[in-house]
């Protein structure tokens, strides 16, 4: 689909930065990139804060891979790993690897990421010294646990600690030199750093704290550390976790600017807007990054900005921090200690069960807290400590933790019931109790692993998995097992069916159940329709709707009734009919001995109790009246809906009737994910009921207000303002455009009101209104799809003999 | 239908196989239907070609089976898609019910229908 005409996305750099951008844009605009991403590593996308967990032996590599390859091939990206980056020419917009390998950009995005900080010390070259990075640190470091048996960590920071408990648990004897006199000394304060200490000494770590590294010893490989104090500790592996240190080199070669990082502004963008950077590679207000939350901000912001939003902005979000150990429960944010009189700490210690618990306030609001041996209620005081809420009263139960201060007791762990909607729930990605449980219910969602999948929570760092689950379960009693699959043919969902059919040019439905793998060889009820849609959407002209895939309804074009007749509803352009076509239906009507005629709430007559074989006939004879399918059997354009507008009415602003007779013209035929239902009105007082339809128009002195995503049905939506023009032209682009893009995005059986809760009408705007080169190529393929579409069912039935077989017994017997 | 109709001897009449029409007149994934002074018959052909016979009422409402979705060896009534066994005319689970299975065979593409199982008093 207009592939030509893409833009070129190049992305340096496969980690987690780069890789969520990519997803958060293909989420957001999928075809506006041809995206080609370059990998160092020769891996495809992981998790790198799960690789502590990976040396502590808790997961495997392929547990932490977080896109495999036939995900980029599936979104149509290309993947080039383990061929890194070295040159960027902005003059010719080109980037240029290792191998050669020479790629243009319209728009280039920097994820290089950080690397090691490493001491230039005597003898860091020998071997056996490492850095934890990257999986191949980790194959190092597992290669080394499996033949030697003691290894020192240099550094006692977050990661420092984890390297060393996996070492650990990998059954090496590990020392831990650290140059502060305390752990983790920027997250955690001396007492907690302590208790730390103390937890880790009785689990077989050992500590040289205030130890600065000298030299690493050794000749052929290495064999120890030596200290300042002269102290030497004897080690078959040392691992290098000091800090990081961002990977600028090609930025500052390339002209950009940068200072500790690539230099970028609230819109992600470098010194040269056609260049974008998140991750741990930039700097933004003189910071710079290592933990994940702010990283998936900016991968939101990122993503926005190339997909078009102008106002993406970032901004750091508070951040905190826990630690991966398991069975040590460490909880930082904020503050650690009082700077003046105005900051007053409020500390619980229990000694004896390891607990203690350190709070910061100023100005009766919590701007700190450190908890140690119990972390239950970190979520609940880093919301404290968000939303700058006035303490009041609740301060002196504070400490105690939420339980007690809600005088009311939670029943075993956490209460998520009791949770405010906008408490946080996942840190690293920003994911509030509200989102989740709105996200249940709006997608039908029954599993951890799909709420996982939509709202993100618990797919970083996963501790709050638990939590997650809780609320899963609060929400839908006792969880049962579903999934987002398609159908039960298949685990692929419809977004990841319909990206398969566009990126591997799948024009057939054999073929997309050859491609992915469907479980059954002619699919089931529920994929074959949604798959013929898709199809026919994605490659109109090449791909012919199969029979035998469509509801009886859309196969013989007419709506099936309870009794297994049939009603026929022909057209009436905008509601408007000649009494010749009035006529006709009646004489239909008598000559057929038709139960019923009825007039629908779409303004059209209806015939109903046809039997299937009187069809062709009767639509014969509508036909010679000029009358034709109104398609009110169709996952379809039903019907325009108008008033009488400024041709009789005294309030009439504009000839609303034409102007919807105008839009039925250009939208008739085409099929859509659901029934899709317009309506005109000519004035404010909106007698067409504009603001309950799938697309509105209502006229004004001052030009056309277009709304979408209404609904009258089961659940009544009004619908979201889409864009005020000034000319019925505009009114018809942006209409089809709209349109389109609901053909396109939307899932089967979906209609727009549920299709704009999910995506968001800002989605919508900025696909339709905003980008006007966007809405004229919607608008280019809906024409061009329309070529095919818009031929009269019932002409080509009646009278040329299409299907006939549908119409007639295939014998008569007795 | 004349009153001078007598069922069971219409019935009786029918012990052998009556012809109907051939393979190529029922489309593949889909069904044709046949009167009879009984009511109607769905004849399904699947994918793979395999023919199979139905008294054309869904066990729940009666909605007329010929115009489901065919997949596999199941269609899916267009009313409240039910989804009934062709072979043996049973609504899958948790749904309830079965519609009268006719046995059918197809020699050289001529089908046949034994539709003296039309007496037959399904269960449910």
């Amino acid at each position: 689909m207009n592939k030509a005409v893409r833009q070129r996305l190049v992305v340096v750099g496969n980690g987690m930065a780069g890789m969520r951008t990519v997803e958060e844009l293909l989420g957001r605009a999928p075809v506006r990139y041809g995206i080609t991403v370059f990998g160092a590593e020769p891996h495809p996308n992981y998790n790198r804060i799960l690789l502590s967990s990976v040396l502590a032996g808790e997961k495997r590599v392929e547990d932490i891979v977080v896109n495999r390859r036939e995900w980029y091939a599936e979104n149509g990206i290309a993947l080039h790993t383990g061929d890194p980056v070295i040159a960027i020419d902005r003059a010719a917009r080109t980037v240029t690897t290792v191998q050669g390998v020479v790629a243009p950009y319209d728009k280039l995005l920097l994820a290089t990421g950080a690397k090691p900080l490493m001491p230039r010390l005597p003898g860091l070259d020998l071997p056996g010294v490492v850095a934890f990075r990257g999986i191949a640190d980790v194959e190092a470091m597992l290669e080394a646990a499996r033949s030697g048996t003691r290894a020192v960590v240099i550094g006692g920071g977050l990661l420092g600690l984890e390297a060393a408990w996996g070492l650990r648990r990998q059954g090496m004897s590990v020392a831990v030199v650290h140059l502060m006199e305390t752990l983790m000394e920027r997250q955690l304060d001396a007492e907690a750093g302590h208790l730390l200490q103390q937890d880790l000494t009785e689990r077989g770590l050992h500590f040289f704290t205030g130890g600065q590294t000298e030299e690493f010893l050794g000749t052929d490989r290495v064999e120890g550390v030596r200290l300042a104090d002269g102290r030497a500790i004897p080690a078959d592996l040392v691992v290098v976790a000091i800090g990081i240190l961002p990977n600028i080199d090609l930025a500052k070669a390339a002209g950009l600017d940068i200072n500790r990082g690539v230099v970028v502004g609230d819109d992600m963008a470098t010194s040269d807007p056609d260049i974008s950077a998140v991750g741990e590679c930039v700097e933004h207000n003189g910071q710079v990054f290592g933990l994940v939350a702010p990283l998936w901000e900016q991968a939101k912001v990122c993503a926005a900005r190339l997909a078009g939003d102008g106002g993406a902005a970032y901004a750091t979000p508070p951040l905190s921090t826990r630690l991966k150990i398991t069975g040590i429960d460490v909880f930082s944010a904020g503050r650690l200690a009082a700077a003046d009189e105005d900051d007053c700490e409020i500390v619980l210690r229990d000694g004896g069960k390891s607990v203690y618990r350190k709070l910061l306030v100023r100005d009766d609001r919590l701007v700190g807290a450190v908890l140690y041996g119990d972390v239950a209620d970190s979520g609940w005081y880093f919301d404290l400590m968000r939303e700058q809420r006035p303490l009041g009263d609740l301060r002196e139960r504070l400490i105690f933790g939420r339980a007690f201060a809600d005088s009311q007791g939670a029943k075993g762990g956490i209460d998520v019931a009791a949770m405010s909607d906008d408490a946080q729930v996942c840190g690293c990605n920003g994911v509030s109790k509200g989102a989740i449980v709105s996200a249940i219910g709006t997608k039908g969602l029954t599993t951890f692993e799909e709420v996982r999948a939509h709202t993100k929570a618990g797919s970083s760092c996963g501790q709050c998995g638990g939590v997650v689950q809780a609320i899963l379960a609060h929400v839908t009693g006792t969880a049962a097992v579903a999934s987002e699959a398609m159908c039960k043919c298949t685990a692929h969902s419809h977004d990841a069916v319909r990206k398969a059919i566009l990126n591997r040019e799948l024009k057939t439905q054999a073929a997309v159940r050859e491609a992915l793998g469907w479980s059954s060889p002619d699919g089931c009820a529920k994929c074959r329709p949604a798959l013929n849609y898709y199809l026919l959407c994605a490659w109109p002209g090449e791909y012919v709707a199969e029979q035998g895939s469509r509801f009886v309804n859309e196969r013989i074009h007419a709506n099936i009734q309870k009794d297994g007749t049939y009603s026929v509803i022909p057209r009436l352009w905008g509601g408007i009919a000649t009494p010749a076509e009035l006529r006709a239906v009646a004489d239909v009507a008598e000559k057929y001995a038709i139960p019923e005629i009825k007039l629908t709430g779409g303004q059209r007559v209806g015939l109903y109790g046809l039997k299937k074989g009187q069809l062709p006939a009767v639509w014969a004879d509508l036909n010679a009246a000029g009358l034709v399918s109104g398609h009110a059997y169709a996952k379809g354009l039903r019907t325009v809906k108008t008033c009488v507008g400024s041709e009789w009415c005294r309030f009439g602003t504009r000839d609303s009737t034409g102007l919807g007779i105008e839009l039925e013209k250009l939208l008739w035929g085409s099929w859509t994910p659901h029934k899709v239902k317009l309506a005109v009105s000519g004035c404010p007082r909106n007698c067409a009921e504009a603001t309950i339809k799938d697309i509105g128009i209502i006229c004004t002195e001052g030009g056309y207000d277009i709304v979408v995503g209404g609904n009258g049905g089961i659940e009544v939506r009004i619908t979201d303002p889409l864009v005020h023009v000034s000319s019925e032209a505009e009114v018809l682009e942006h209409c089809a455009a709209v349109l389109q893009l609901y053909r396109e995005e939307a899932r089967y059986l979906e209609r727009t009101a549920p299709w704009v809760e999910r995506v968001g009408i800002d989605y919508v705007r900025c696909r339709v209104a905003d980008d006007a080169a966007g809405r004229k190529a919607l608008f280019a393929r809906f024409l061009h799809s329309q070529t095919y579409a818009q031929t009269d069912p019932w002409a080509e039935r009646a009278l040329g003999g299409v299907d006939a077989y549908e119409f007639q017994p295939l014998a008569v017997v007795g | 239908m004349h009153t001078s109709f007598n069922p069971w001897q219409w019935l009786a009449d029918m012990n052998d196989w009556t012809f109907i029409g051939t393979l190529d007149d029922i489309p593949r994934l889909g069904a044709r239907t046949v009167e009879t002074p009984l009511g109607q018959v769905a004849v399904f052909r699947t994918a793979g070609d395999e023919l199979f016979a139905l008294v054309n009422r869904c066990p729940h409402r009666g909605g007329p089976l010929s115009e489901g979705i065919v997949a596999g060896r199941m269609v899916a009534c267009p009313l409240h898609n039910w989804v009934i066994d062709l072979s043996t005319g049973e609504a899958a689970a948790p749904d309830e019910g079965c519609t009268t299975v006719i046995p059918v065979r197809c020699e050289g593409g001529r089908v046949s229908l034994g539709l003296a199982a039309l007496g037959t008093v399904a269960d449910g």
